[in-house]
């Protein structure tokens, strides 16, 4: 099967020492983390059941820390595998690269939900029902000056863009203090956009519960996505620890990859999100 | 316990080749392609007499007119639901996903595992709470009583105010995570992992089936689970995506829905197409007619799939343009399909026929859904549907291509590799009894109900006017002999486990070229320690 390594952006390093079976692919040992995650993942959503329903929340509490405990055993392992000799070979590298870009447009046609949703009502306001005139946002909805805060999220999304390729220059270049502080001043900006973002929920004209449709899309789409900053953020903050550790080479950093991978994806969603929310969809500027 | 496991790990990696790890190890942290596969096999059993349990409940009931044994229409509805997601996400795709594309595909392509064996673990361990929480939802307050497509007003809190609804949205997101993640990996697997030799042009049919299956699986189920999260934030958190009070449009589910919903009936059926594909080949001693034209008349389903969803909604308000191109598209999908139904009747032509179990679920699949299928064209009239939409006459539609086809693939697939799997052949004599009964009680069941449909019954009602008894009361018949059947089926297991019959490596002679008959019987635990080269 053709190998074409050079797209992948790693040679075959003559030195990478050989896999401990006749094929280079990665035979995983079996590992408790799968069975533990899927319950916790089951009692976490019971938990919301419960939750709503009932007023109990241990249940929520208990698939909570056993699925943040098991997703953090399990990439320790992953990350211990990665060091092994001979464990992650090119090809191994490579199928990961299959799996994190596969993973990232499963995540895209989450997000076309929420666009579609949007869509729906702000290009066919006579989609909404009960308006008495059919215009987008709604009689009555004030938004954000998307030349506010939303903008200012937005530049700071950008050049966190800019500073996590800094980092992976810097990372490919051997120069080990330029990734680091590229990588610190990302997540910095990540956890900067995410104060932004509450501090806008915070002044939001509108409610979220019973408020009405413009608030649900408004709230579902940009919630999600500051959820996802979030979860990159993390990322990106495991990746810093791991660079500081002195686990990145310049030929093999494929976690760095992957993390920069998604923050660009976060980046990109948020790009729709001002562009077809905040700006398109601008009525009249709530007065703060 | 995590440490323990790692210890195992280190030592593990030179001598682990062929015995296998302890019995907690193996079945419960297995990061194995074949034990996956089997636990998977299993489970769709399991959930299959639940979901056959559930549609013989709903046979009593409309054996005649009047209500029989349920309470009223909710816990009809609740029932009904239940069975069609029970069907569809934990028998179904279980059986032909996890189950034969788990233990097939690595070894078609000649790879020693799946690409990421413990999320491939995980796949299979999620729909475990996730059909926890969708049979305990029949048991708690009223059930889930919308139907297997949640449409709101329906599906909200206004109508299903109890926790069953919740529980049952987060089994399907649990699930959906599953197929997710499932879906990465094989398609990973397929891209990275084929032997040397092996190129896309030269993969079995399964394979692609697959891979096709993946990709919509990848691509269609996180618009689902973004349904289902406006769906669960309207009922909970006071949001207003499908509530027309608060401004939303139940319509607006509808298309999410079936944006999932169409590429889904894919995901069911071209792993069947993949399987009988293969089984006429053997069986008929010839290799697979036109098997380009087969590979990508699987991707074109796949691809015009996505770009036909509203054909499920001709009459829920949208404009006649619209259904004009939802109608016109829809009819194109008959175009890959007839090259796929022209090309098996292509196979067996002129060839040596050898009419066991498997094959003969696979020309009865190539029968049933064409059946199904010229029903589709007929269904995807917008006039037409007008007139048959949310009758018996779709109920029949459905059933032929999915519990006649889908359910016909699972069967096939079965017969003929169970040999492999297991190690053991199963009864030759059981297994086209077996076969005989269940195809003359589908066809009973679901025959009857085009009838039904165009008279005019409508589905999702536990009692009817007295004009349609007589079609229920064959229908229902149909339906005991196709339950006998299934029952039947599981002896056919016990036995082929009693038997210990030996199958060899190649059971099925010349016709059988797949890898899978290059190894022995049952494969080794690691498969291809030395990766095979393909001509």
């Amino acid at each position: 099967m053709a190998l074409d390594t050079t797209t992948a952006g790693m040679a075959i390093d003559a030195s990478e020492p050989p896999p401990p079976h006749k094929h280079p692919y990665h035979l995983v040992d079996p590992s408790p983390w799968p069975l533990l995650s899927a319950f916790s993942a089951g009692a976490l959503l019971f938990g919301i059941v419960l939750w709503a329903h009932y007023n109990i929340h241990w249940m929520f509490g208990v698939g909570l820390v056993g699925t943040l405990a098991s997703a953090t055993l399990w990439w320790r392992d992953v990350v211990r595998e990665s060091k092994q000799p001979g464990v992650h070979t090119p090809i191994v590298r490579i199928g990961m690269r299959y799996g994190m870009s596969l993973f990232i447009a499963s995540e895209v046609m989450f997000f076309v939900a929420f666009f579609w949703a949007y869509f729906h009502f702000a290009l066919y306001p006579e989609h909404v029902a009960g308006a008495e005139t059919a215009i987008w946002p709604p009689k009555g909805i004030h938004t954000f000056d998307p030349f506010g805060l939303p903008f200012l999220n937005t530049m700071i999304l950008l050049l966190s863009g800019c500073t996590v390729t800094w980092a992976h220059h810097s990372l490919i270049e051997g120069d080990r203090k330029g990734m680091l502080q590229g990588l610190a001043i990302t997540v910095v900006l990540g956890l900067f956009f995410t104060f932004l973002q509450a501090v806008e929920y915070s002044e939001a004209p509108f409610a979220f519960s019973g408020g009405g449709i413009y608030p649900s899309t408004f709230f579902l789409a940009t919630g999600f996505h500051g959820f996802h900053v979030i979860v990159g953020t993390l990322f990106l903050l495991v990746c810093l620890i791991r660079a500081w550790g002195g686990d990145f080479t310049p030929k093999r950093h494929f976690g760095f990859e992957a993390a920069a991978w998604y923050w660009h994806f976060v980046d990109v969603v948020w790009l729709f999100l001002f562009i077809c929310i905040y700006l398109f969809g601008a009525g009249e500027i709530a007065q703060h | 316990m995590a440490q323990a496991a790692h210890d195992t790990a280190h030592s593990g990696h030179d001598d682990h080749h062929d015995h296998a790890p302890g019995f907690v190890s193996r079945w419960l942290f297995s990061t194995n392609h074949k034990d996956i596969g089997t636990l998977y096999i299993i489970f769709s059993v399991v959930a299959a007499c639940v979901g056959v349990t559930l549609s013989i409940l709903m046979r009593i009931e409309l054996q005649e007119p009047g209500m029989q044994i349920f309470s009223g229409g909710q816990a009809w509805n609740a029932m009904v639901s239940a069975h069609g997601l029970v069907m569809v996400f934990f028998v179904v795709m279980p059986a032909l996903i996890g189950g034969f594309g788990n233990w097939f595909v690595p070894i078609m392509i000649g790879a020693p595992d799946m690409a990421f064996p413990r999320l491939n673990n995980i796949s299979f361990w999620l729909i475990v709470p996730a059909f926890m929480l969708l049979v305990s939802s029949m048991f708690v307050g009223q059930g889930a009583g919308a139907g297997w497509t949640i449409y709101p007003p329906l599906s909200d809190s206004t109508y299903q105010s109890g926790p069953s609804m919740d529980m049952a949205l987060f089994a399907l997101h649990l699930a959906g995570a599953s197929s997710i993640l499932g879906a990465a990996n094989f398609i990973t697997t397929i891209f990275n992992m084929r032997a040397p030799g092996m190129t896309l042009h030269k993969m079995p049919l399964f394979v692609w089936a697959m891979l096709v299956t993946a990709f919509l699986l990848l691509l269609s189920v996180p618009v689902l689970g973004g349904a289902i999260t406006m769906l669960i934030t309207d009922r909970n958190f006071g949001t207003a995506f499908f509530r027309p009070e608060g401004g939303g449009d139940p319509v607006l589910f509808q298309h999410l829905f079936w944006f999932f919903g169409h590429p889904e009936v894919y995901i069911m059926i071209l792993p069947a197409f993949g399987i009988v594909s293969h089984i006429l080949s053997t069986f008929s001693r010839k290799p697979i007619f036109g098997y380009l034209g087969m590979a990508y008349a699987m991707v074109a389903i796949g691809v015009v799939g996505f770009v036909v969803w509203a054909h499920h909604m001709f009459t829920s308000g949208i404009s006649v343009d619209t259904r004009a191109y939802f109608m016109a598209a829809t009819m194109i999908i008959a175009v890959p399909t007839g090259i796929k139904i022209f090309s098996w009747i292509a196979t067996m032509w002129g060839g040596s026929l050898d009419f066991r179990t498997p094959m003969l679920y696979a020309i009865g699949f190539v029968f049933l859904f064409t059946v199904g299928g010229v029903t589709g064209v007929k269904l995807a009239n917008a006039g037409v549907t007008v007139i048959l939409h949310n009758t018996y006459y779709v109920i029949a539609h459905f059933h032929y291509v999915l519990s006649l086809g889908a359910v016909f693939g699972i069967y096939a697939g079965f017969y003929y590799w169970i040999g492999k799997m297991s190690g053991y052949q199963y009864p030759e004599f059981w297994g086209k009894v077996q076969f005989w009964t269940t195809f003359i009680g589908v066809n009973i069941t679901f025959f009857p109900m085009h009838f039904l449909g165009a008279q005019g019954m409508p589905r999702r009602y536990p009692d009817y006017p007295d004009a349609f008894a007589g079609w229920n009361l064959v229908a229902s018949i149909g339906s005991y002999i196709s339950a006998a059947s299934f029952l039947l089926f599981i002896w056919v297991v016990v036995l082929t486990f009693i038997r210990k019959e030996k199958a060899a490596a190649n059971p099925w002679g010349e016709g059988a070229t797949t890898l899978e008959w290059q190894v022995s019987s049952p494969p080794p635990f690691h498969t291809f320690d030395e990766l095979p080269r393909i001509r």
